[in-house]
């Protein structure tokens, strides 16, 4: 197919472009391929890049000759265009609602961008499973790096190489995938090298209603406790949606088969019941003439700051049995692939320093959502403006970033990374010249030859010029287990995302200005200083003389 | 000692609820004519909690548990402090002496009148000299040929309530004003508040006419008449009724009320919507209790927000006061300000609109000065609303507080604009309570003057601006574009937050909270003292950003200024 099909008008004069606080801009519009572009062909305004896939959807407006788009982005901005005369306005808005819902992954945009920039390091190959396993095996010989994935038979969603308890064989695995939903037999997540405790995940195990069991499954967690040791399943479902699921032939842990586990219960909500919050939480900050009470109670009617309060609860209890109580956990919901990750992704937050450094995030993202195989292409399809019928949407990334800057804001010290790290992730899961969010699964992302054909956002962002954008100036490594609070009152509307277009950050902006600039200053004193003291030193050391009072 | 039948318990169990404290320490409890004193018993710590009677706002004696009993104590800082009294007869004994301690019948019983620093008279006197409102009528331009003061109110014989020093319109002759005063609630005529030199604009204050359905005044006219021309700007003046209109209107069957715009030529009347009195300390509550909540959900709090409809009062304060700076800064226009006596809404209204036309009022010794005008100077009933003696209780009112949250929501939004940081805001909320100063004592200049404060107290502000240092917001920056000129703040409901520094105290002591604010006020102290290591070398960088060398910036620029006005006597001189 030829993207020019698809573009009936490539061209229109004189539109007028309306963004929030901006200046309106009148130039040319363009259509490419995978580009929405305005120009004022001036070279002190701006012009405007959309990718087509950003896009969520639009609306037609009409006022006599003149008519208007309305373009609503999954980045939650909205913009407007309006187009002279009724026929360019109207093949405008077809092309840009043909070229916005592309079905085929091929067409996307990554594989067309070619880099303006150097490839200091691939990004395909900096957060490989065997590097994190060589970590491992500094810390512990428990474990060993499975090849029974190799090629995506036992569990499709899962990557080639996981890390397993090392007494468990491939054949054991191989059994433990069929008593599993969609085969994620439990693996190693993370490893706590304070007290040697693990965190493993996995799907519902497939008890159905009679009950059924699976000896391997058993020995498989079990084998991952100390002696006399209990450990502790969190399911992220409530006790009666995991009853229910047994009619479906899933299930949960029995008492009975699992002696040595406790399982506790959590309530965090599905896919399409968090797309419903997004939505009425963005609608609900985009409406400025609401008043205070009205905002309030759309605010809480929309659910979304329980939906952060209930994940990050979830992940702080994942935290304490291996932190605080000494005790290994599975986490598990259905199928393994959101609410399961969210709860890992976040306690690892909590629990690893490492995880909060630039380089340490990038590779949670990897390990706990991309090679841990969470349908990003699926989840991210649509944002908050969507008009179709949700399918499999749900910001299930986006509410896990939200709590990463939750606690972000309360330990504003303790990451080496600053907000604006967690927005980037959130746009270009969304849409990106990049390959890194295509796909739903290592093995997707194989068949799509990812690695060969696009660029890894992460090749972007490891470039000095991007890093020093990102980090934060209040950092200082800290190596502590950091205890968010999870009380309503410590939890705060995510403004850099949901308010980001609805008010002017210019002053927010001035303040990070200045206390960047604050501790340059600093540093630079610091420097000048100890050079002093150095030469200071060096010519008492030189001229003896010096050195007698 | 009176009231103190047992001075001292043993075995006491405290626990700092609004701390989260989770367990109770055990100690012994004192009590002395001023403090309720609890020493812990653990050897290492010896932990004191001091609380003052008058910081004390209410003693719930609930029923008798086998470890003990039990007293509640609520505190007007919201601190909620839970204690076990192992002997029933001490608890009934120590619960009289509170209730008695914490409501004095007195202004004599207070703090600040047996307070004793160790300082000389002079020092007294030179601290309540600390502020001069004057000075700063002569900083913002006044008296000038618009606004002269008056001497009508010496001696406080037009008006009790209002400052015997006023400035006033140019033309309003003794008898307009007393002709005035007398068609206005207590006698509170129109004064001016602020002067805006930019534009020639003021805002002034009064209460509501005393109009009735039909009653109107010629000098009452003329006096506003007066305002107007003393902006030769504008053709029309805003007369801001911060009630909601149907107050106002209920407020007419009393023969009080509100201008009517036939009888008064060039006025454009305004309603604000702030709530009375009555409703704000019962919103207060309510929000109180939202920061007492034990693990609420989301629901519970966000429900408890909007239903204590706090924020949504704060808002409408805050719009009051955008609507008088856009119309002295943005129209030129003078506004008069008033609700029904001019000392509640109208304080809240005026000082939010200084606050944001003029930056010297977001500095440290700006707002203590802005406080002494707007409140105390102009009679807000600081004893009445802060229940400083025993009164009545529907006289009880958070209207600074209200002033003061304005002040942190704006901070939040201009986070460059102002030179104090919450803690600041947080510990003038207490000294408004405490009596532990002689400054927001009594109910109106008259009556302070009577009770020869100055005499026989000391002021707060020389207290809290030696302690500026750990006030400050390191952030703070004059040359930024935020900070100077006329804040323009969003009121969309979004732009709110709960005032978690105040209301929670849970936040505060959780350790390991990290606080950017803290974290940069220390970096700053290194950087001054690195910047004094390299001075003894001559080798400060430029673009520095410690005290001392913002000094020298500002000569720099004041010496750029001469030059340019040198050049310009000389263009003049060759034009000739």
């Amino acid at each position: 197919m030829e993207f020019a099909e698809l573009i009936k008008t490539p061209r229109v004069d004189g539109v007028v472009l309306h963004r929030p606080f901006m200046p309106t801009v009148e130039g040319t519009l363009c259509l490419t391929g995978h580009h929405l572009i305005l120009s004022s062909r001036q070279d002190n305004t701006e012009e405007l890049w959309l990718l087509h896939s950003n896009i969520d959807s639009i609306e037609k407006r009409f006022v006599g000759s003149v008519g208007s788009i309305i373009v609503k982005c999954k980045d939650l901005r909205v913009i407007q265009l309006d187009i002279p005369g009724m026929e360019e306005c109207l093949n405008i808005a077809s092309s840009i609602e043909a070229l916005s819902t592309l079905d085929l992954v091929s067409l996307m945009y990554p594989f067309f961008y070619r880099p303006m920039f150097e490839v200091i390091e691939d990004g395909w190959n900096s957060f490989l499973p065997e590097a994190a396993f060589k970590d491992l095996e500094s810390m512990t010989d428990e474990w060993r790096l499975s090849e029974v994935n190799k090629d995506f038979s036992v569990c499709p969603s899962y990557p080639p190489l996981v890390a397993v308890p090392k007494d468990v064989d491939d054949d054991t695995l191989r059994k433990v995938a069929t008593f599993r939903h969609s085969g994620r037999f439990p693996v190693l997540s993370y490893y706590h090298k304070k007290n040697g405790m693990v965190m493993m995940r996995a799907s519902q195990p497939l008890t159905g209603t009679n009950g059924r069991r699976c000896k391997e499954d058993e020995k498989l967690i079990n084998a991952t406790l100390r002696p006399g040791k209990r450990g502790y399943i969190i399911d992220t479902r409530t006790i009666n949606v995991a009853q229910q699921a047994k009619a479906r032939g899933g299930g949960f842990e029995s008492e009975a088969n699992y002696p040595q586990w406790r399982r506790i219960h959590k309530a965090l909500e599905r896919s399409n019941v968090l797309q419903e919050s997004l939505i009425k939480l963005v609608e609900a900050c985009n409406d400025q003439s609401h008043s205070m009470d009205r905002w309030l109670s759309k605010l809480e009617a929309s659910n979304w700051q329980t939906h952060v309060k209930e994940i990050l609860t979830t992940a702080c209890l994942a935290a304490q049995c291996i932190d605080r109580e000494g005790a290994s956990v599975l986490v598990h919901g259905t199928e393994g692939t959101d609410s399961t990750l969210q709860v890992t992704s976040l306690a690892q937050i909590i629990l690893d320093p490492a995880c909060r450094t630039i380089r340490g995030f990038q590779g949670l993202v990897e390990r706990e959502w991309l090679q841990a195989g969470h349908p990003f292409q699926q989840r991210c399809a649509q944002s908050a403006y969507s008009n179709s019928k949700p399918r499999q949407e749900a910001p299930v990334f986006l509410l896990f970033l939200d709590c990463v800057w939750q606690i972000l804001r309360q330990f504003p010290c303790s990451f080496e990374f600053s907000e604006s790290f967690l927005v980037l992730l959130f746009e270009h899961a969304y849409a990106s010249q990049f390959g890194t969010f295509l796909g739903n699964s290592t093995a997707e992302r194989a068949k799509l030859s990812l690695p060969e054909k696009t660029v890894s956002l992460w090749s972007w962002v490891n470039r000095p010029q991007e890093l020093e954008r990102l980090t934060n100036p209040l950092y200082e490594a800290n190596s502590l287990v950091i205890w968010p609070s999870v009380a309503p009152q410590s939890l705060l509307l995510w403004e850099g995302v949901f308010l980001r277009w609805n008010r002017s950050s210019k002053c927010l902006d001035e303040a990070y200005e200045e206390m960047v600039h604050i501790i340059e200053y600093n540093k630079e004193l610091q420097n000048k200083v100890n050079t002093l003291r150095r030469q200071l030193a060096q010519l008492e050391t030189e001229d003896p003389l010096l050195q007698t009072p | 000692m009176e009231h103190i039948p047992t001075p001292k318990v043993e075995n006491v169990r405290l626990l700092d609820r609004s701390s989260g404290q989770r367990k109770a320490s055990t100690g012994t409890l004192y009590l002395s004519a001023t403090h309720t004193i609890f020493v812990e018993n653990n050897p290492e710590t010896r932990k004191e909690t001091w609380v003052l009677h008058s910081m004390v706002s209410s003693v719930e004696r609930p029923p008798t548990i086998p470890a003990g009993s039990q007293l509640i104590l609520r505190c007007k800082d919201f601190r909620v402090f839970q204690i076990l009294i192992p002997q029933e007869r001490d608890c009934l004994d120590v619960h009289a002496s509170l209730v008695r301690l914490s409501r004095p019948e007195k202004y004599s019983e207070l703090y600040c009148l047996s307070f004793n620093p160790n300082v000389n008279k002079e020092e007294r006197e030179e601290s309540w000299s600390f502020i001069d409102l004057m000075a700063d009528y002569k900083r913002m331009g006044v008296p000038n040929n618009l606004w002269v003061t008056t001497a009508a109110n010496s001696e406080y014989r037009v008006c009790d309530t209002y400052p015997s020093e006023l400035f006033v319109p140019k033309s309003a002759t003794p008898a307009i004003i007393v002709g005035s005063s007398r068609f206005r609630s207590r006698g509170r005529f129109p004064a001016l508040s602020y002067f805006h030199q930019d534009t020639l604009a003021a805002v002034c204050r009064c209460s509501q006419p005393l109009s009735g359905f039909s009653g109107r005044c010629q000098e009452d006219e003329m006096m506003l008449q007066a305002v107007m021309k003393s902006n030769p700007g504008s053709d029309y003046i805003y007369v801001v009724d911060t009630r909601p209109k149907l107050n106002a209107m209920a407020n007419r069957a009393a023969g009080k009320g509100y201008e009517n715009e036939d009888h008064y030529s060039n006025i454009k009347l305004q309603f604000i919507g702030i709530e009375n009195i009555h409703v704000m300390r019962s919103s207060q509550q309510k929000i109180i209790d939202v920061g007492e909540m034990r693990a609420p959900s989301m629901t519970d709090f966000l429900w408890g927000l909007e239903n204590s409809g706090w924020l949504k009062h704060i808002k409408a304060i805050l719009d009051a006061g955008v609507f008088i700076s856009r119309a002295v800064a943005d129209e030129g226009v003078s506004v008069l300000v008033h609700c029904s006596d001019g000392w509640d809404r109208t304080a809240q209204a005026c000082s939010v609109a200084s606050i944001l036309l003029d930056p010297f009022y977001r500095t440290t010794k700006g707002l203590m000065v802005l406080i002494e005008r707007d409140w105390v100077s102009f009679g807000h009933k600081f004893s009445h609303r802060y229940a400083h003696l025993d009164g009545d209780p529907k006289e009880v009112s958070p209207v600074i507080d209200q002033f003061l949250e304005c002040v942190w929501q704006l901070s939040e939004q201009f986070p460059c604009a102002f030179e104090f940081n919450e803690r600041f805001l947080i510990a003038v909320h207490t000294h408004v309570y405490s009596c532990h100063f002689g400054n927001f004592l009594g109910n109106c200049q008259k009556e302070r003057r009577d009770m020869r404060l100055h005499e026989r107290s000391h002021s707060v502000w020389p207290q809290l601006w030696k302690d500026r240092a750990e006030y400050a917001n390191p952030l703070y920056k004059a040359e930024l574009s935020q900070t100077q000129g006329v804040l323009r703040p969003n009121t969309t409901p979004y732009c709110f937050k709960m005032w978690k520094g105040l209301y929670n105290h849970v936040e505060k002591s959780t350790p390991p909270r990290q606080s950017p604010a803290d974290f940069l006020s220390a970096v700053r102290e290194e950087t001054q003292q690195l910047e004094e290591e390299l001075t003894n070398h001559q080798e400060v960088p430029p673009g520095g950003n410690a005290h001392h060398h913002l000094g020298s910036r500002q000569e720099d620029r004041s010496s750029d200024r001469e030059a340019n006005h040198m050049g310009e006597d000389g263009g003049s001189e060759e034009e000739d």
